[in-house]
């Protein structure tokens, strides 16, 4: 059987209004390709979402946190500014730290007030001073920082983050490996369900097929009436389930509002034009899933 | 008298359209034709007939290649029928034109785009040829039945449909299969009549058949030629014909 795949896909792209009339326009297979399509779309933008997501969250957590350390000093009343003022002396001649500053009490009220609640009364509690440090590219020597700390300001403990960084780190970029894994996955399922669909569709068509094939239709034109019909049905299903997913990720309340980690997922910037390819993509894997599945059927039943 | 190689030729001269050399076709073993040999000449008229079960639908798809031989050696239109290769045979469909008996439509679409199908699945514009379509629907007499779906046709307006799809790529060849077999004997003349005027016009007939009467009043009006197939293989009919 010779079905030409540009042929195919000249014809899917020209359209023929003579072949788009010899399927049924209805059966069982619309509604199936069309919300298959639909759901699976949906769950790839939300699929997306989390991939994309969980990329800048390994990307902050990875770089950006990597050059930010905290020094938290905690000594008995009287000796906490003393200390943080040694440590901040300690901090400017340190090579690799490119600023270091001490919270204010506000800062650290703000700091406390997810765990506390608005009403902690700091002034009553011993509160460590906390400092933030900046690194510069090269970054510091944190082993000989702490040493050299431990020496001229006993109550500073230095945590450059590694020891919580390094777990979320490997967590978002599993939850992004785990994202596209679940593209690939829903692009798969599409693929097996149109297939199935296609597959139906033809079978149920078999006197349809063996009556185009006696006025002498070629298999290349059955085929593409088929593969025109599923792609378009795909195609507007994909779209379908898209926007629905898109309006579902905008509805995601904004990180900047809750300030949680989880309202973090979703798109943002040029992100937020990924999704679009996700119907052109389910077009394309109905394309191929049907343009197979004709292929199979049509030297099945010649 | 069984026929042999080249044989049963009709008046008419030209090339054979259709030539079976020593053809053979089984299924899973068992034979269901031997031994044919013919050709059929273009113009000619054929009557093939036989009991029920003979194979006459097996030699009518043998032409149209919708069956391959399992031996020897047929042409058709001069060129081997591959069977793997769908597009030649799709292409030599286009030349013949084919009525069955229980004549198959594509019931969602009316009946003049049935007729119009070959045009269509060709590339040709129906709308180009609407004038033709529509005398054609007039010369079967189903000019009153645009519209219709072919659920709503009755057994011989559905036989002229088939005949009107044959025909309208104006093929060299039509075979028909039973063409009569689900009609009452006026529409089975007037039937008969139109294959008869398609002789006239140069195109070549086989049609398969059990219907003596048929054949009997053909013969009083074209001159046609009648094989009969037993045992498997072609004979020429008797005389009594």
């Amino acid at each position: 059987m010779s079905i030409s795949i540009f042929e195919t896909l000249k014809s899917l792209w020209v359209g023929n209004k003579a072949a788009d009339r010899i399927v049924p326009p209805s059966g069982f297979t619309v509604g199936l390709t069309l919300f298959s399509a639909a759901a699976m779309a949906f769950l790839a933008v939300f699929a997306l979402a989390v991939a994309l997501a969980s990329g800048r969250l390994a990307q902050s957590w990875g770089d950006d946190l990597a050059r930010a350390s905290t020094l938290r000093i905690s000594a008995p009343d009287g000796q906490q500014d003393v200390q943080t003022e040694a440590a901040l002396r300690i901090l400017s001649q340190t090579e690799g730290v490119s600023s270091a500053r001490a919270l204010d009490d506000d800062e650290v009220q703000a700091l406390l007030e997810p765990w506390f609640g608005p009403d902690l009364p700091a002034d009553k509690l011993t509160i460590p001073r906390l400092i933030e440090i900046t690194q510069d590219g090269r970054g510091f020597d944190a082993q000989g920082l702490r040493l050299r700390l431990q020496a001229e300001v006993p109550g500073a403990v230095l945590d450059d983050h590694a020891s919580w960084r390094t777990p979320l780190v490997k967590a978002a970029t599993r939850l992004r490996v785990f994202g596209w894994f679940s593209i690939l996955l829903i692009s798969l399922t599409i693929a097996s369900i149109v297939t199935l669909a296609a597959n139906a569709a033809l079978a149920a068509n078999a006197q349809i097929i063996a009556v185009l094939r006696l006025v002498g239709a070629t298999d290349s034109y059955i085929a593409t009436a088929f593969i025109r019909r599923f792609t378009l049905r795909s195609l507007v299903g994909a779209s379908l389930g898209t926007a629905a997913g898109f309006i579902a990720v905008m509805l995601m309340p904004s990180n900047a509002e809750a300030g949680a980690f989880l309202t973090g997922l979703g798109f943002k910037g040029w992100h937020w034009l990924v999704p679009i390819l996700v119907p052109v993509l389910t077009a394309c894997v109905a394309f191929i899933a049907t343009y197979v599945a004709s292929r199979r059927v049509l030297r099945r039943l010649a | 008298m069984q026929l042999r190689q080249k044989q049963h030729r009709s008046g008419k001269a030209g090339r054979a359209v259709i030539e079976f050399n020593d053809v053979a076709y089984g299924y899973s073993g068992d034979a269901i034709l031997e031994n044919i040999s013919l050709e059929i000449a273009p113009g000619s008229f054929h009557f093939l007939t036989g009991p029920s079960g003979a194979g006459k639908t097996t030699f009518l798809k043998l032409c149209y290649a919708a069956l391959t031989p399992t031996r020897g050696d047929l042409r058709v239109f001069g060129g081997h029928i591959h069977p793997s290769n769908r597009t030649a045979i799709a292409m030599i469909r286009r030349r013949i034109g084919v009525v069955h008996q229980d004549c198959q439509f594509l019931d969602h679409l009316p009946v003049e785009d049935n007729i119009a199908l070959p045009l269509s699945v060709s590339g040709q514009s129906v709308a180009d040829q609407s004038e033709n379509l529509f005398e054609l629907m007039n010369w079967v007499g189903l000019s009153g039945r645009i519209g219709a779906l072919p659920p709503e046709l009755s057994g011989g307006e559905r036989q002229r449909a088939a005949l009107a799809r044959a025909v309208i790529m104006s093929p060299e060849v039509i075979l028909a299969d039973e063409p009569t077999g689900n009609v009452d004997w006026e529409m089975s003349q007037r039937l008969l009549r139109l294959l008869i005027e398609l002789n006239k016009m140069g195109k070549t007939i086989l049609i398969a058949t059990h219907d003596m009467a048929l054949i009997r009043a053909a013969k009083a009006e074209v001159q046609a030629r009648v094989l009969r197939i037993s045992n498997r293989t072609l004979h020429a009919a008797g005389a009594d014909l």
